[in-house]
């Protein structure tokens, strides 16, 4: 967007202008978030209450410890973190695109918005590893006095309290919430993800094409970002709250 | 727009500049189907509002019926509903589906989308200065996703185990499972998916009036020269975009849990003597979730029928508003106190009685400002030079009846209280007054006042009248009683009342309310005949101004094109109450303050 000068007398209240010196897709988009944040604050609080209301809530160190091609290997956390870590340095090259766009620099938001959508479809790729390996494992359940095989889904969970069974300790079902909130709020916010990559690959096709030269600015991007940016910023939350805490 | 404003980087293309075609040809379909002129939206927000309205009041007749007459066959509901009135006589199952999509139908299709999509589409640029809406694709868009929540709301009524029947506030175990009952199958699912197209709408709509009224006003119109009903529509948006969100994700959660056997709010239930698997949820969760959306949705119903009866008493009583700033000032405290109450509806939950202590101070706290609105309405009115249009009787019907039932509210914000009255005929009594009637009220007001700029002819008065006096006359004789019945411990919901020895002496009285419903019923579509009547036969408005009123949109032309002023927005110079002042009848608000001019 073009800069504005400031006079130091503005009245910026008073009608004819916007009060925030903002357009008004702006004002919108930082609206919508505040109510997305409602959306997101609603799943997370009713997660913390049944969380906090059943007994024997799976261990994250135990849940989340595999990695690609590393076989067996006890990593806690290590995937989530390189999840993580993908997401947040998407971040860094949105706002590389934006200051970019700032300065008219059609090449460089090319080149930023590329590398922020390379890092959003490499975050769901993980995600989709994680959901895929989560799913499809293995682990030895007590139910009703026989071992079983399961997965963790969305009724099923392995990784309930641990009891003796013929010299070995065995886990038991564990709380069917957890597969639920898991599957649901990570699926919601990756959902995000993919909204905000389709967004961002609109966008990337537009700086091509010369439209936002021919705007005369590129507040579009701007715009993408903000969106692209308050994703990241629910990851951290859904981080802490199922991988953290 | 002026030249300097555009030298305003942003708002060259922030504000909907002149250069916008207004002559361009416009086709059947872009100018009356997918038009992004906000004042056509308006009208398609209403006529899909009237349309529901008519469908859910029918409801109401129809269970009324069953209420009134719990012994009689009608035959000819037979022909009119198929096996759902076998022999004439309403199925209960169907009698909670009616019940049901009353409620739902009325308070979402009709008094969120019907009341604020109308007005604030219509009123919201013209009462502020602009071309249009921020954004009119998005803004046709809400429309359109409005549409389709219709489309699939209405659908379901047709499916073959009937539409949902557990409550329009869709408490789980019932709702969540389908076997609970016949309604709880498809047709929850469709009113999940329905409501879920609608809060794209709300969303969309609510994002488009909040930056709009920041964004677009003219030059002059700072915020507190803006009418109250900009402040109330502003407020209802803030409501609707941040309580909306949360009832997406109640009913995500419970699209999940009926659908793919998860357990967000479903525990140890046992149906027809085969236990769930389900464990570890929790159906007050639920309740939580909606009455977050469910208690701010009483004012985003609320606040636009009050702010245009305060619009409408100044300009008909002469007089400005009485305590302006208090009125915004009350209406800001309404919209912050309206998220913090939502537990007064779970009382008798097994809520914690000290969290409950907190919640009833809260409650009982919204008595504050709606006590000043009141107050106010009622000074504005004092020793003015009262004119008795239509629009005017309403506004005055809906003061009535916003005290009439708001005092009721004080006895069942008091969970003492609320252990007696909690789902009795008193709550039903309570908030059809307080927020359905009265809120109609509003609308009908604005209806009745702004018909003349929508369609540039007035409504037949006399028919007005009679709408008036039999509507108003005729809400209190139905739900009057209903307090009477409520206190006598007679509760909402029930099938049929004359199988109980404490409630058979209600027989009467249930007979008197619901031939009063039948009448208010139809003299309701005496009001739609005179509407559509009136938009190609009624009298021609013939001058811009017809109700002598100071806000802008009356200064554009009888029939505004889009774009709404022919020349350039006019710029703002003053509040728009300045009635009876200096010797003048009213001064518009595009009038320069004069140099000797008196201060309001």
């Amino acid at each position: 967007m073009a800069t504005t000068t400031i006079q130091a007398e503005t009245k910026w209240w008073n009608g004819g202008r916007s009060p925030f010196n903002a357009s008004y897709g702006k004002v919108m988009m930082w609206y919508f978030l505040m109510s997305d944040a409602f959306t997101f604050g609603a799943f997370l609080i009713s997660y913390g209450t049944i969380r906090f209301s059943v007994n024997n809530w799976a261990d994250p160190n135990h849940v989340f410890n595999a990695f690609p091609f590393a076989g067996h290997a006890n990593l806690p956390l290590a995937f989530v973190s390189l999840m993580t870590f993908i997401l947040i340095f998407s971040s860094v090259t949105m706002v590389l695109a934006v200051h970019e766009g700032h300065h008219m620099n059609k090449k460089g938001v090319e080149k930023y918005m590329l590398l922020t959508i390379i890092g959003g479809i490499a975050f769901l790729g993980c995600q989709a590893w994680e959901w895929t390996h989560l799913i499809a494992g293995h682990h030895d359940v007590l139910v009703n006095g026989q071992i079983e095989h399961w997965g963790t889904t969305v009724t099923k969970n392995p990784w309930g309290s641990e009891v003796m069974h013929n010299g070995t300790m065995v886990a038991t079902p564990g709380p069917i919430a957890f597969g639920g909130y898991f599957f649901g709020i990570t699926g919601f916010h990756g959902f995000h993800v993919l909204s905000g990559v389709v967004i961002n690959i609109v966008m990337y096709i537009k700086t091509k094409l010369g439209h936002f030269d021919q705007r005369g600015h590129y507040e579009m991007i701007e715009k993408a970002g903000l969106y692209w940016h308050f994703v990241d910023l629910v990851w951290v939350f859904v981080f802490l709250c199922f991988y953290l805490i | 727009m002026s030249s300097e404003a555009i030298s305003h980087g942003t708002q060259a293309h922030a504000m909907h500049d002149d250069h916008h075609d207004h002559h361009h040809h416009e086709t059947f379909i872009t100018k009356y189907v997918f038009s992004q002129d906000h004042k056509m939206i308006a009208k398609q927000f209403l006529v899909t509002g009237i349309i529901w309205a008519i469908i859910g009041g029918l409801f109401s007749v129809i269970f009324r019926l069953q209420l009134g007459y719990p012994e009689s066959t009608f035959p000819w509901l037979e022909d009119f509903l198929g096996h759902w009135a076998q022999g004439g006589k309403l199925k209960p199952e169907f009698y909670y589906a009616l019940v049901t999509m009353h409620g739902t139908i009325l308070v979402f299709f009709v008094l969120t989308a019907g009341l604020s999509g109308t007005f604030a589409n219509f009123l919201i640029p013209l009462q502020i200065g602009a071309r249009d809406m921020a954004s009119p694709l998005l803004n046709m868009l809400s429309y359109w996703f409005f549409f389709i929540a219709s489309i699939i709301m209405f659908a379901s009524l047709f499916v073959q185990t009937g539409p949902a029947s557990g409550g329009w506030t869709i408490y789980p175990p019932l709702s969540a499972l389908g076997e609970a009952s016949s309604g709880s199958k498809i047709g929850m699912d469709l009113w999940l998916v329905s409501m879920a197209m609608f809060i794209v709408s709300s969303l969309l709509g609510g994002l488009n009036y909040i930056t709009t009224i920041l964004n677009m006003r003219t030059k002059g119109m700072s915020m507190t020269r803006m009418p109250l009903t900009m402040w109330g529509l502003f407020f209802t948006a803030v409501l609707g975009v941040l309580s909306f969100p949360v009832l997406l994700s109640g009913a995500i959660l419970l699209l999940f849990d009926r659908n793919l056997g998860t357990s967000f709010y479903l525990s140890d239930i046992v149906v027809a003597g085969k236990i769930l698997p389900n464990e570890g949820g929790s159906a007050i969760l639920f309740q939580h979730l909606f009455w977050f959306l469910g208690h701010p949705e009483v004012y985003i119903i609320l606040l636009p029928a009050m702010s245009m009866a305060s619009e409408i008493l100044s300009v008909n009583s002469r007089k400005p508003i009485f305590g302006y700033m208090a009125m915004v000032g009350s209406i800001f405290a309404i919209t912050i106190l309206a998220f913090l109450v939502w537990a007064h509806h779970m009382f008798v939950t097994g809520l914690n009685p000290f969290l409950g202590s907190f919640f009833v101070l809260l409650t009982l706290l919204i008595a504050v400002p709606s006590a000043i609105k009141v107050f106010n309405w009622l000074t504005t009115l004092w020793r003015g030079n009262i004119r008795f249009t239509p629009g005017m009787m309403f506004a005055i019907g809906f003061v009535s009846l916003f005290i009439s039932g708001g005092l009721t509210g004080i006895f069942l914000g008091n969970s003492s209280l609320d252990i007696h009255l909690h789902d009795t005929y008193f709550v039903v009594a309570h908030f059809h007054i307080v927020m359905g009637v009265a809120s109609f009220f509003g609308m009908f007001a604005g209806v009745y006042h702004w018909f003349p700029k929508m369609f540039g002819r007035y409504l037949n008065n006399t028919l007005a009248y009679i709408h008036f006096w039999v509507t108003i006359i005729g809400a209190y004789l139905i739900f009057w009683p209903m307090h009477y019945e409520g206190f006598a411990g007679m509760p909402r919901r029930y099938y049929d009342y004359s199988n109980w020895e404490s409630f058979k002496m209600f027989g009467g009285l249930n007979e008197f309310i619901s031939f009063v419903a039948m009448i208010v019923f139809a003299v309701q579509l005496l009001f739609v005949f005179n509407f559509f009547y009136s938009i190609f036969k009624g009298r021609k408005v013939k001058s811009q101004n017809p109700w002598g009123s100071n806000t802008l949109e009356w200064t554009t032309p009888i029939n505004p094109g889009h774009g709404n002023w022919p020349g350039e927005i006019p710029e703002v110079h003053r509040w728009p109450y300045d009635y009876s002042k200096d010797g003048k009848d009213f001064i518009p608000q595009d009038v320069p303050v004069g140099e000797d001019e008196s201060k309001h």
